[in-house]
C-alpha cells in the first residue's frame, strides 16, 4: 500500500481470516480480504453469535464495535448491507462483518454485546429501514420528531418530499411539499469512450490491465493496489528530502506501473506532467 | 424540610408537599416525585443543539435521554450526489470546531481506494496542519468546559489563542473555519515561509504563555477540582464497551492513540507522548487535553524542523489538477484541469474504513466506491455518537448541576455527531 491511510497490523490478515474460518464455522458465508482490510461476511440471524466469538475467541479479540454503516444496493435481492466495524485494540487490527437484509428481515440486535450498538443500530433504522430485533430503544434518532420515510435509501429523493417553515398565519411551523426554483441538476458523467455503463457493441474491455489512476476503470480498488505492489515494491515512503525526488517518480512516471503496455499508445517525453 | 414548605412556585407542589408531610408526621421527610425536565436544545452549555430529556429525583439524575438530530443536514446524503473534490467541504462543517482534521480522514480513504502515493512535505504539512487544528479544538474545547463550571477568564484567554489558530487557518487555506485545504494527494497549495516562522514564534512564546496562564488557573484550583474530580468516572471495561476513543477512553486509562498505534501520514515520524488518565473522571479527561495540546506543540515543532522541500501534492495529473501557470502553456494541463474540476476522477470499486485521530477521538470514515466518479455510500463515524450515549450511565446519581461538567468534559459538538 503506497497510500498514507493508517498502517494498523494489515499483515495479521491471514491468519484472521484463517481462525475467522474455524471460529465462526457455518455462520460465516464468504470471507476475503479487499483493499487491504478484511470482509467477513455472515449469516444474518447468526450475527450476534459470530460477533460475539469475534470478540471472545482468544487470537481474533475484537473488543470494540466502532460503527455500524448501512449501505442500500437496491438492485440487489436483499437490498441492504449492514456493516459492522471491529476494532482490536491488543491485536491493533479491524475487520468488518458484512450481513444482508431486506425491508422486512430483520437482524439480531447487537446490544447484548456492546451497549454502542443501540445508536448505532437506531441510526440505520432511522436511515435505511432495517430492522434490529432485541434493540428495545429502536425509536428514529437523525431525522426529525414525526418523519416518514428512511433518507439515505437510494430511491429517496436528495430534496425529500417536504419542507418546512414558519407560518406568520398560523403562527408555528408548518410543513409542506417541496417545491424546487430550479430542478436538481444530476450530471452524466458516464463516457462511452471511456467505458462507461453503457457497453457499445465490440468494445467490451474484458479483463483489461488498471489503467491510470484517477481515470475511469473496470477494475477494483483491491487490483489497484495489488498491481501497484507488484509494480513498486520497493517504493517506500522517501526517507530524507533528498531522495524524496525519486519516491514519488518511479522511472517512467508517477503512475506507468498501473498502464496497460499498449504498443499503439507512444510514449511521451519522459519529463513534465504530460505524459 | 421540617415543615410543610410553602416557597415553591407551583401550587400543585405546594400541595403535594402539605398533603405528604401530614400523611407522614413521624419521619418529617417528604417524598418529592420525580421531575422530567428538558437540558436544551437552546441552552449554553449544551454545546449546539443537544436536548436532554432528564428525569431527576430531586436534584438526582435518574436517568438522561438525549436527543440528538436537530442539527442533521443530510451530509451523507448530500456526498453521494457529487464528486470526490465537491464532498471535501462537507467534511470541513462537520466537526466545525476541528475542520481539517475531518478533511484528513476522508481524504485518507480516497487515497487508500486509489492506492496514491502522496509527497512528503504534503504529509509533513497534513500533519502539521492536523495539529494545529488539535490546538484549535482543544482551547475551545477547555475554555467552554471550564466556563460551564463557573470560571469566565481561561476561557476569554484561550480565545485569544484560538483567534491566532484562526488567522493561521486564513494565511494557509484562504478560510478562517472552513478550510478546504486538503486534497486526494497532497494539499491545495503550498504555505508562505514567513508564515511557518510566524507560527514556529508562536509555538515558542505565545502558547507556553498564554496557555499555561489559562490553565494555571484552574488545573490545581479548589473549586475546579470540587467540580470535577470523581464525577463521571468510567471504568476501562465501560470505556470499551462503549465504544470510547480519543481523550475519552486516555483518559479512562487506556493508551490508545490512533496516531500512535496506526500511524498515519508522517506520525511515524514525530516523537511525541500519549497522555493517560488514572481515575477517568471529568478531571482527567480534561487535564488528558491540556496535555495533548502540549504534545501537539511539540509535533508541530518537528514538523517545522524536518520538513522537506519538494512538491504539495501528488503528480499524477489523473487526481490533482495542474498549477495554473502550467495551463498557459500545456494543453494537456488544461484537458486535465477542465476534466478534473467538471468529471473529477473516478474512484475504483472497493469499501474502506479509515478511521484517524481527531481530537475528539476516533472520526472514521466508511467509503464505498462503485467506479464512478462519485462515493457511492460515505458513512461517517462521528465520534460524539458513543460518547452522548454514554451521557446515560456516566451521570447516573449524579447532581443536575454536574451535567454540564459532564458534557463539557465530552467535547460534543452537533454538527460531527448529527451530520
Amino acid at each position: 500500500m503506497r497510500a498514507p491511510a493508517p498502517a494498523w497490523a494489515a499483515d495479521l490478515n491471514d491468519e484472521t481470516m484463517e481462525l475467522a474460518r474455524a471460529t465462526l464455522g457455518g455462520a460465516l458465508k464468504d470471507v476475503f480480504a479487499r483493499v487491504g482490510e478484511v470482509q467477513l461476511w455472515v449469516e444474518r440471524d447468526q450475527v450476534a453469535d459470530a460477533l460475539r466469538l469475534l470478540r471472545d475467541t482468544p487470537g481474533l479479540e475484537y473488543q470494540q464495535l466502532m460503527e455500524i454503516a448501512g449501505v442500500d444496493y437496491p438492485e440487489r435481492p436483499e437490498r441492504f448491507e449492514v456493516v459492522y466495524c471491529l476494532l482490536s485494540l491488543t491485536r491493533n487490527h479491524r475487520v468488518h462483518v458484512h450481513v444482508t437484509t431486506d425491508e422486512d428481515q430483520p437482524v439480531p440486535s447487537v446490544t447484548g454485546l456492546w451497549p454502542v450498538a443501540g445508536w448505532l443500530e437506531r441510526e440505520v433504522f432511522d436511515l435505511f429501514g432495517v430492522v434490529f430485533v432485541g434493540n428495545r430503544d429502536l425509536r428514529r434518532i437523525l431525522t426529525d420528531y414525526g418523519f416518514s420515510g428512511h433518507p439515505l435509501r437510494k430511491d429517496f429523493p436528495l430534496t425529500g418530499y417536504v419542507e418546512m417553515r414558519y407560518s406568520e398565519e398560523d403562527k408555528r411551523v408548518v410543513y409542506q411539499p417541496v417545491s424546487l426554483q430550479q430542478d436538481f441538476r444530476n450530471f452524466d458523467f458516464m463516457s462511452p469512450w471511456e467505458g462507461g455503463a453503457y457497453v457499445l457493441p465490440g468494445d467490451e474491455k474484458g479483463g483489461a490491465l488498471p489503467q491510470a489512476k484517477g481515470a475511469y476503470t473496470p477494475v477494483t480498488a483491491d487490483q489497484v493496489q495489488k498491481a501497484g505492489a507488484t509494480a513498486a515494491p520497493s517504493i517506500a515512503p522517501a526517507g530524507t528530502s533528498g531522495s524524496y525526488a525519486k519516491g514519488t517518480n518511479p522511472p517512467g512516471g508517477p503512475d506507468s506501473g498501473n498502464r496497460p503496455a499498449d504498443p499503439a499508445v507512444i510514449p511521451s517525453k519522459g519529463q513534465g506532467q504530460n505524459q | 424540610m421540617s415543615e410543610p414548605a410553602t416557597t415553591t412556585i407551583d401550587p400543585h407542589l405546594d400541595q403535594m408537599l402539605a398533603h405528604t408531610s401530614a400523611a407522614d408526621p413521624a419521619t418529617g421527610d417528604v417524598t418529592i416525585q420525580n421531575y422530567t425536565i428538558n437540558f436544551g436544545p437552546q441552552h449554553p452549555a449544551a454545546h449546539g443543539v443537544l436536548r436532554l430529556v432528564m428525569e431527576l429525583d430531586g436534584e438526582v439524575i435518574e436517568r438522561i435521554d438525549p436527543h440528538v438530530g436537530l442539527l442533521h443536514r443530510g451530509t451523507e446524503k448530500f456526498i453521494e450526489t457529487k464528486t470526490y473534490l465537491q464532498t471535501i467541504p462537507y467534511f470541513d462543517r462537520l466537526d466545525y470546531c476541528s475542520p481539517m482534521c475531518m478533511e484528513h480522514t476522508y481524504v485518507l480513504a480516497i487515497e487508500k481506494l486509489l492506492d496514491l502515493e502522496v509527497p512528503i512535505r504534503a504529509q509533513y504539512l497534513r500533519v502539521f496542519c492536523a495539529e494545529l487544528t488539535r490546538i484549535m479544538n482543544h482551547l475551545l474545547n477547555l475554555g467552554s468546559h471550564v466556563m460551564d463550571v463557573g470560571a469566565m477568564t481561561p476561557n476569554l484567554w484561550l480565545f485569544e489563542l484560538r483567534e491566532d489558530t484562526f488567522n493561521f487557518y486564513e494565511r494557509i487555506s484562504g478560510a478562517r473555519m472552513h478550510a478546504n485545504y486538503f486534497r486526494p494527494g497532497g494539499v491545495h497549495q503550498d504555505v508562505p515561509l514567513k508564515l511557518l516562522t510566524d507560527i514556529a514564534d508562536w509555538l515558542d512564546t505565545r502558547v507556553p504563555r498564554l496557555f499555561e496562564d489559562a490553565i494555571s488557573l484552574v488545573a490545581d484550583n479548589r473549586i475546579f477540582k470540587q467540580r470535577n474530580v470523581d464525577i463521571a468516572t468510567v471504568s476501562r471495561d465501560d470505556a470499551i464497551a462503549w465504544g470510547f476513543s480519543g481523550p475519552m477512553i486516555r483518559a479512562a486509562g487506556i493508551p490508545w492513540d490512533i496516531r500512535k498505534s496506526q500511524p498515519y501520514d508522517v506520525y511515524d515520524r514525530m516523537d511525541f507522548d500519549v497522555p493517560v488518565g488514572t481515575r477517568g473522571d471529568c478531571y482527567d479527561r480534561f487535564m488528558v487535553r491540556v496535555e495533548e495540546v502540549r504534545q501537539s506543540v511539540r509535533i508541530m515543532k518537528q514538523c517545522l524542523r524536518d520538513m522537506p522541500e519538494g512538491p504539495i501534492a501528488s503528480l499524477d495529473r489523473k487526481v490533482v489538477p495542474p498549477k495554473r501557470a502550467e495551463m498557459k502553456q500545456s494543453m494537456e494541463a488544461l484537458i486535465h484541469h477542465f476534466k478534473l474540476y467538471t468529471e473529477g476522477f473516478h474512484v475504483p470499486e472497493g469499501e474502506v474504513y479509515v478511521a484517524t485521530e481527531s481530537p475528539k477521538g476516533e472520526f472514521g470514515v466508511y467509503l464505498v466506491a462503485d467506479g464512478t466518479n462519485k462515493p457511492y455510500r460515505c458513512k461517517i463515524r462521528p465520534t460524539a455518537f458513543s460518547h452522548l450515549q454514554a451521557m446515560d450511565f456516566m451521570s447516573r446519581g449524579h447532581m443536575l448541576a454536574d451535567t454540564t461538567a459532564i458534557l463539557g468534559a465530552m467535547d460534543i459538538v452537533f454538527g460531527e455527531c448529527d451530520r
